[in-house]
């Protein structure tokens, strides 16, 4: 759609008419969402507000995990590595000096570090572009091969990175880990960093270079037979997925407040796959979605481990039962919803007018 | 008369490991013609476009491209200079709408006033993609799947066109059609590089023809004159 269509007198073409809609309507539910934090905030207890952010976090990284993994095709395991990166600079520029000097006991911490802190926000913003640029680099190797091998050599990456974690002690300290980060991260940052992920992400998705990742994860040949450079597609989609997963990382240390190297294995990578197939692979909806599930289900299966009261049995509580129940509901998924829950298709206004239209209409 | 001819490829090897697929290839193809590759399953047809396309990389030899070497070029590269390839299989993005699939065969290209004329008349030339538009391409049978392949080539503005089997898997009405479609598309002025196991109807409509067998050209010559050659009646034509 060009100047001159819109400059036109008369009423608007439908396309940017629907358009327009669509804008406000996604500001009003930005607004909508922004009070319910809000209310979120005055009126829940301090664990709601956690988990809450919590699944902010892990929503962000299905968004852009689902980027490359979904969205452009190319199976990779190495989030846990770009989340550890995101969360190790950022926690290294805020920490105060003294608290530094405290928690590196074995080793001291090199120089330029040990002797100065800077704010959150532009932590935040060096640690992306940090892990960005390590994601950068690191697709020059990554993408000469696809498919399993792809996988192996990321899955590869995801563990060089926590071993490093381990041993480069004088930055990292070791498997001591960063301890009394600041509690920093609350529901403004946690979904406010959402909110901007998935602007960039479903504009990226729906633009014409969204389309050529699509057509990449279709059928690469056909694609570079199309005029698309393969390599610099998929490059853009990693190291994009890699600045936000940076920065959660960077917000989830400032939530946990300690972070070592065994948080950031490949049970995180395994986490976050978990949730974008159970979400649907390639559908960026899906993927918030299946994060909050994943997120508060675990919290909501607690109650299956209390002993309860059931037609007059005394049923004691059995520990580890809701990750039987969670497995089981895993495999309910795979087996009813082959794709996930939502296979490749999003959330769109046009859908949700259209669902609530008809309901209206049978009333 | 000896103008330069748009493709010319010379001594073309092409090794898989230590397999050679085609060994020591000489073709040309002039401005305006309709040119054919014909020979049997593993003669080194497809490999040899998809070399002269930029998929598969030559251990040897020249490709010369509107007067440019391009052997060795990456296919992104050669796609925006007008040489386009419709694979074999017609390779089309099941998943993406059948718009979609067309807006990717021109993806390089400015979305300008001419993008959208190209875009219609695509459509109009194609009055069932037209009607399916919106659909996932994965929905259409195996005929309109090959059409949209040569749409999606189309909106790439092709200069020389390479089609690799485009009446593989079809039945014979549909034949005959995509074969309309590529006597219609050469006469809107594109060169046309055709590949077929069909080998009475390719040598039907091509200026030109060459025969390949095991990876080298055995024969070649004005697709008439091949087409009554004895040879070639008694290996592809099916006559005795």
């Amino acid at each position: 759609m060009n100047l001159r269509d819109l400059l036109k007198p008369g009423p608007l073409p439908p396309a940017i008419q629907s358009r327009r809609r669509d804008t406000l309507l996604t500001i009003g539910a930005c607004v909508l969402t922004a009070v319910g934090l809000w209310l979120l905030q005055a009126h829940t207890s301090g664990y709601v507000v956690h988990m809450a952010c919590v699944g902010a976090l892990f929503a962000t990284l299905a968004v852009s995990y689902n980027l490359i993994n979904g969205v452009t095709g190319q199976f990779s395991l190495e989030p846990n590595a770009f989340v550890a990166c995101g969360a190790y600079v950022t926690a290294l520029l805020t920490l105060s000096p003294a608290e530094k000097e405290a928690s590196f006991i074995l080793e001291p911490l090199i120089w330029p570090l040990s002797a100065f802190s800077i704010p959150l926000l532009p932590a935040l913003v060096i640690a992306g572009l940090l892990t960005a640029l390590m994601a950068f680099f690191m697709g020059f190797p990554v993408f000469r091969v696809r498919g399993d091998y792809l996988a192996i050599v990321t899955l590869g990456f995801g563990e060089v990175i926590r071993v490093v974690a381990n041993n480069a002690q004088s930055v990292t300290n070791g498997p001591l880990g960063l301890k009394g980060i600041p509690h920093l991260t609350n529901l403004w940052w946690s979904w406010g960093l959402l909110a901007v992920c998935l602007f960039c992400i479903v504009r990226l998705v729906h633009s014409s270079y969204g389309r050529a990742l699509k057509a990449i994860r279709e059928d690469e040949t056909a694609a570079e037979a199309m005029g698309i450079n393969a390599f610099w597609h998929k490059m853009l989609a990693f190291t994009l997925s890699a600045f936000f997963e940076g920065v959660a990382g960077g917000l989830l240390a400032h939530l946990i407040t300690t972070i070592s190297p065994s948080l950031f294995t490949f049970f995180l990578t395994f986490n976050l796959l978990i949730i974008i197939v159970v979400g649907g692979l390639g559908s960026t909806t899906g993927a918030v979605l299946a994060a909050f599930l994943f997120t508060f289900g675990g919290e909501w299966l607690r109650v299956v481990e209390e002993p309860t009261r059931l037609l007059g049995w005394d049923i004691p509580g059995i520990p580890g039962m809701r990750m039987v129940i969670f497995s089981l509901i895993l495999v309910g998924v795979m087996i009813f919803l082959r794709r996930g829950i939502l296979g490749r298709h999003d959330f769109t206004w046009r859908w949700i007018i259209a669902v609530l239209g008809r309901g209206r209409t049978r009333s | 008369m000896t103008a330069p001819p748009m493709l010319e490829v010379n001594g073309l090897t092409v090794r898989y490991g230590g397999i050679t697929a085609i060994r020591s290839v000489d073709i040309k193809v002039r401005r305006g013609e309709i040119v054919t590759l014909v020979g049997a399953n593993g003669a080194g047809k497809s490999t040899l476009l998809g070399a002269i396309s930029g998929l598969i990389k030559p251990a040897a030899g020249s490709i010369v491209y509107q007067g440019k070497e391009v052997a060795g070029v990456q296919a992104h590269r050669l796609s925006r200079q007008g040489l386009i390839l419709v694979p074999e299989g017609r390779r089309i993005f099941i998943n993406l709408s059948v718009r979609e699939n067309l807006i990717l065969g021109g993806y390089f290209r400015s979305r300008d006033a001419e993008f959208g004329r190209d875009l219609e008349r695509v459509l109009a030339t194609f009055p069932r993609l037209a009607e399916r538009a919106g659909q996932p391409a994965g929905t259409l049978s195996g005929g309109e799947r090959q059409m949209l392949a040569l749409g999606r080539g189309l909106m790439g503005r092709p200069k020389l066109m390479m089609l690799d089997e485009p009446s593989l898997g079809l039945a014979p009405l549909l034949v005959a059609e995509v074969f309309k479609v590529i006597r219609r598309i050469h006469k809107q002025g594109v060169t046309v590089l055709l590949v077929e196991q069909n080998a009475a109807a390719a040598l039907g409509i091509a200026d030109r023809a060459y025969v390949l067998e095991t990876g080298r050209v055995v024969l070649s010559g004005p697709g008439r004159e091949l087409a009554a050659d004895g040879r070639v009646q008694r290996a592809y034509l099916g006559m005795e």
